[in-house]
């Protein structure tokens, strides 16, 4: 059995899976004081009927990384940046504790200048003198060569430091993201690890000995101590519990588009042939651009209890919630009120509703229930064109090959998923789209059951430069010597090898590794008219999906 | 540092599934590092800076400013349109006023093609500027255009297909034709009889550095513009003139592209030429990108750049002055020359031996112009090219007079089709195409 449980802002819910198949679930209120009592209340409740021996993984969704960010409860951090000649410093959003040293090496990951010892030496000297405890160590191309960044760890590191180094957290190219992702990294490495505690804790406490595992941003599972040095991937843990819950409960392989409306805003995902989009460069977290690798989802300011207005004749919903629905006692009219009027969904006081649709329909000079009607059409309208426009610019991102160009695959859903309270609307958003609709089983609890039911997810990023002789595994930091005849395939072969090893550390399931080669492409390099080498590049993963159907241990 | 920030629109598109031969300088590598180095710098995360990818153009787009033999089908690959493409989605972001300027970083380049194509030549094979071009003035209705060819080699097709017409201004700056392919783009290449002074031509010697390159502008090329008053002005980006170039020899380096770039403020720059992929095209696009948005540059340089090392020597800077001091007197007796040069003669004649480099092919080609005080004027154009093709072509100008209409109409229907395997109507007033 598998205890999947998602820690959201309002509500802790779980489940209990068995053959992929949820046997019992639980919904509590989650105490933000004490994390730790509505995960043990929730497990408790749940457990109560069944034997506690028979769950063999835990699996949580975190908001811990992302509330440190958001509500600023990070350490301090020196920020030690090998940065070299190109854009100017003075763009980058840095705080005052940035250090520029010396050391670069370009874009093919060739040295140009070596980092300088006692250059370090003296910046390491201030960071004392500041009280910093928590670094990061930044090159430009490091993510082509980490040499550089591992030299000046080397010459930082000492027991009350705890350095982040950038290439470790991503193989793509971007400094200043690369930046922002390595600060944030060391900016929330204290207080994770007071949560890493907590839930060792909790384990014991619960009175068992299982691998618990954290669910990242990107919808995959990792162990979590393996989490420890890497807690910035964990952000956005609740949106990603969200999307994996839709592929939980409808098991789709299409292209589709899902909703989870909210009280205050719908978040849009989509799916191709099943599989959820991943953000192209990397999760914005609180204006901040990373390289954290995590699922794309759009964030909209409609949701059930959305303020209604009328301006200049026209329905305004949105972005604001004053309170909960007029049925509920709130202050002002909202979609939920007009969905009561139209009578389908009903919860609340209908009377209290139906005077506040009232209030509405006397300034549009219609009767109540042709302007609830009107209300609803108006959320499904612009719940669609944002779907709408979502898509075509998905489809219309820039790409690279003439092959892409031409064949590349475009998205094209006919069918919408939706979850939450205000689902009701579904049919409007759907009819409005020309899509076909379902609002899946088990919806309350769907994010505890896509928590439980994630894979463990991983990426792998392999260079190779047959003139200079070198490999490297971008976020391994590992190079090694190849021969001048080293392949593509042979690039490939190495990736998978890599891969297969990372996941199987990160707590993967030999049956629910499926990897798939994302990019591979080989160039020759010539050089005054001769050919040199190959520069071979190809990128690895494991891509997000749900555990296989294989029984649990 | 730039003044104030713009809304730059870039179309990227570095084809890495094309090339003219697996070992050719035009192939699937030449923006490799440039990608690499765009996106390190985070360039794309710019606010201001919009990527955006390329249309396809169609043969219609084509069909406005080349006459090709056979057709642009048979000329032309997927990657020709996309990268003219790329060109026409520039001028749409900046026209529309979606952005302030754009940079179409795509290949293949195009500034060699000529009005008539058999063939590629230069790594060319249609002129993805004047595509470009044609698209503006058909949809936008535009009519003045500045082109400014800041590759080394002489643009010498953009310079044949507006030779006529002097509603666009055709600047090339390039290495001296006497020590570089083509080998033409002398001082008194001027335009055509009825277009004097909208053809320049800036030949500069080997070794050219920063220094000499800024001043031609400042002193030659800037004032043209004033005088000229485009209403928009494109620069044809060739990023060949690199001190790192394996195949030219001047020494023009990153900041001097951006500052360049900063100074001449084209609404629109394409990438021509610069096959230093690896030394060069990287941080000369880094510069060109962050002069265009307005954005700080003056860190962005070579791994290898030495200021004391690319430095020109006096006796290339007294050249490089005394070529302005002639080219500006020049400029200034432009509306003298056209008696000087007509005569009293209706028709003038030019006869030219073209060779496409890149497709082996010799053409031979005899120009007609009709002399108009009203337009750009007729131009008729019969070519032979040693694939045994020989073909005809009827062109009106853009503001084609009625006198000049009424002449290309008549001679179209009148020549005698037996000695041609194709006879073209071009009326790029009406965008009216025709093959008989």
């Amino acid at each position: 059995m598998i205890l999947g449980i998602d820690v959201g802002g309002t509500h802790t819910d779980a489940v209990l899976v068995q053959d992929l198949q949820v046997i019992s679930k639980i919904k509590v209120l989650t105490n933000q004081a004490n994390i730790m009592a509505s995960l043990l209340e929730a497990a408790e409740k749940l457990t109560k009927d069944n034997n506690v021996n028979n769950i063999n993984r835990i699996v949580l969704s975190t908001t811990i990384s992302t509330n440190a960010i958001v509500q600023n409860k990070i350490s301090r951090v020196a920020m030690v940046l090998l940065s070299g000649p190109g854009l100017s410093p003075t763009t980058l959003n840095l705080g005052k504790d940035a250090y520029f040293a010396r050391g670069y090496v370009n874009h093919r990951g060739i040295p140009v200048k070596n980092v300088n010892s006692r250059e370090i030496a003296d910046i390491s000297s201030e960071i004392d003198q500041n009280q910093i405890h928590y670094i990061g160590v930044v090159g430009k191309f490091s993510s082509r060569n980490p040499q550089q960044e591992l030299d000046a760890s080397e010459l930082l590191q000492n027991d009350s430091r705890k350095i982040s180094l950038g290439h470790t957290l991503s193989g793509q190219l971007n400094f200043p993201r690369r930046i922002a992702t390595t600060y944030l990294n060391a900016a929330i490495h204290e207080i994770y690890q007071g949560f890493v505690r907590d839930v060792q804790e909790f384990i014991q406490k619960f009175g068992l000995n299982i691998p618990v595992y954290i669910l990242k941003a990107d919808g995959g599972t990792i162990l979590i101590d393996q989490s420890l040095d890497c807690p910035v991937q964990t952000i956005h843990s609740g949106p990603a519990a969200g999307i994996m819950g839709v592929l939980a409960t409808t098991r789709m392989k299409e292209d589709a588009v899902a909703l989870d409306i909210g009280g205050t805003t719908t978040d849009i995902s989509v799916f191709a042939d099943g599989v959820p989009l991943l953000e192209p460069s990397g999760v914005e977290i609180n204006g901040r651009k990373t390289l954290i690798r995590g699922l794309y989802t759009k964030s909209i300011g409609v949701g059930g209890d959305s303020v209604v207005r009328i301006e200049n004749g026209e329905i305004l919903i949105g972005p604001q919630r004053e309170g909960p629905a007029a049925a509920l006692d709130g202050p002002f009219p909202t979609p939920t009120d007009a969905m009561i009027v139209e009578g389908i969904v009903s919860f609340g006081d209908s009377g209290k509703a139906r005077n506040a649709i009232a209030l509405i329909a006397k300034k549009l000079q219609l009767g109540v229930e042709e302007a609830a009607r009107a209300i609803i059409e108006k959320m499904a309208a612009i719940i669609a064109d944002q779907v709408r426009h979502i898509l075509a610019q998905i489809n219309n991102k820039p790409v690279y090959t003439i092959h892409e160009l031409l064949e590349g695959k475009i998205i094209q859903p006919k069918i919408l998923y939706v979850a939450g309270g205000p689902a009701a609307v579904a049919p409007f958003i759907a009819e409005n789209l020309g899509y076909s609709y379902l609002i899946p089983e088990h919806s309350e609890v769907s994010n505890a059951l896509g928590v439980a039911l994630a894979r463990t997810t991983a990426e792998i990023t392999i260079l190779a430069d047959t003139e200079r002789k070198e490999l490297i595994l971008c976020e391994e930091g590992h190079v090694e010597s190849i021969s001048r005849n080293f392949s593509l395939a042979d690039a490939i072969e190495t990736g998978k090898k890599f891969l297969r090893e990372k996941a199987v550390c990160m707590g993967a399931r030999e049956q629910d590794i499926f990897m798939e080669v994302t990019e591979s492409q080989q160039f020759n390099m010539i050089r005054d008219f001769y050919t040199t080498g190959k520069n071979i590049r190809v990128k690895v993963q494991i891509k997000p999906g749900l555990i296989s159907s294989g029984k649990e241990r | 540092m730039p003044a104030k920030e713009k809304k730059t629109g870039l179309i990227f598109f570095p084809a890495f599934d094309w090339a003219i031969s697996p070992n050719h300088p035009e192939r699937e590598e030449r923006l490799l590092y440039t990608q690499d180095q765009v996106f390190e710098e985070g360039l794309l995360d710019f606010p201001n800076i919009l990527e955006y990818k390329p249309g396809i153009a169609t043969y219609a787009d084509i069909n406005r400013c080349h006459i090709c033999v056979p057709n642009p089908q048979n000329l032309t690959t997927n990657s020709h349109l996309i990268s003219a493409g790329g060109a026409i989605t520039a001028a749409q972001k900046v026209l529309s006023g979606e952005v302030d300027n754009a940079f179409a970083l795509v290949r293949p380049p195009g500034h060699h093609s000529m009005l008539v194509a058999h063939g590629a030549r230069g790594f060319c094979n249609i002129n993805i500027e004047a595509v470009m071009i044609e698209y503006i003035r058909h949809t936008f209705g535009i009519r003045r255009i500045a082109v400014v060819d800041t590759d080394c080699h002489h643009g010498d097709g953009t310079q044949d297909i507006y030779w006529n017409d002097p509603d666009v201004l055709c600047i090339s700056m390039h290495q001296d034709g006497r020590t570089l392919y083509p080998g033409t783009g002398f001082i008194d290449d001027f335009g055509g009889p009825n277009a004097l002074g909208a053809t320049i031509n800036i030949p500069l010697p080997p070794r050219t550095s920063d220094e000499g390159f800024l001043f031609v502008l400042e002193n030659a090329i800037l004032p043209m513009l004033d005088e000229f008053k485009p209403e928009i002005i494109i620069n044809s980006a060739g990023q060949d003139n690199h001190y790192s170039d394996p195949i030219t020899n001047m020494n023009f380096s990153a900041q001097g592209y951006a500052l360049l770039n900063e100074k001449l403020a084209p609404d629109i720059a394409v990438l021509e030429g610069g096959y230093s992929i690896e030394k060069a095209l990287p941080y000369v696009n880094v510069g060109i990108i962050l002069a265009m948005a307005g954005l700080d540059y003056s860190q962005v340089r070579e791994p290898d750049y030495d200021a004391r090392q690319i430095r020109q020597s006096q006796e290339v800077t007294r050249l490089i002055e005394n070529e302005v001091k002639n080219l500006m007197t020049l400029w200034k007796k432009k509306k003298n020359l056209k008696k000087q040069i007509t005569g009293s003669a209706a028709y003038i004649r030019r006869e030219k031996n073209i060779y496409y480099d890149t497709d082996d092919i010799t053409e031979r080609q005899v120009e007609t112009v009709r002399v108009c005080n009203a337009c750009g004027g007729l131009v008729m154009i019969e070519s032979a090219a040693d694939t045994g093709k020989k073909i005809y072509a009827v062109i009106l100008p853009n503001s084609c007079c009625p006198t000049c209409r009424e002449s290309g109409e008549s001679f179209f229907s009148r020549v005698n089709g037996s000695q041609y395997s194709h006879i073209y109507f071009q009326d790029r007033q009406r965008d009216v195409f025709i093959v008989k």
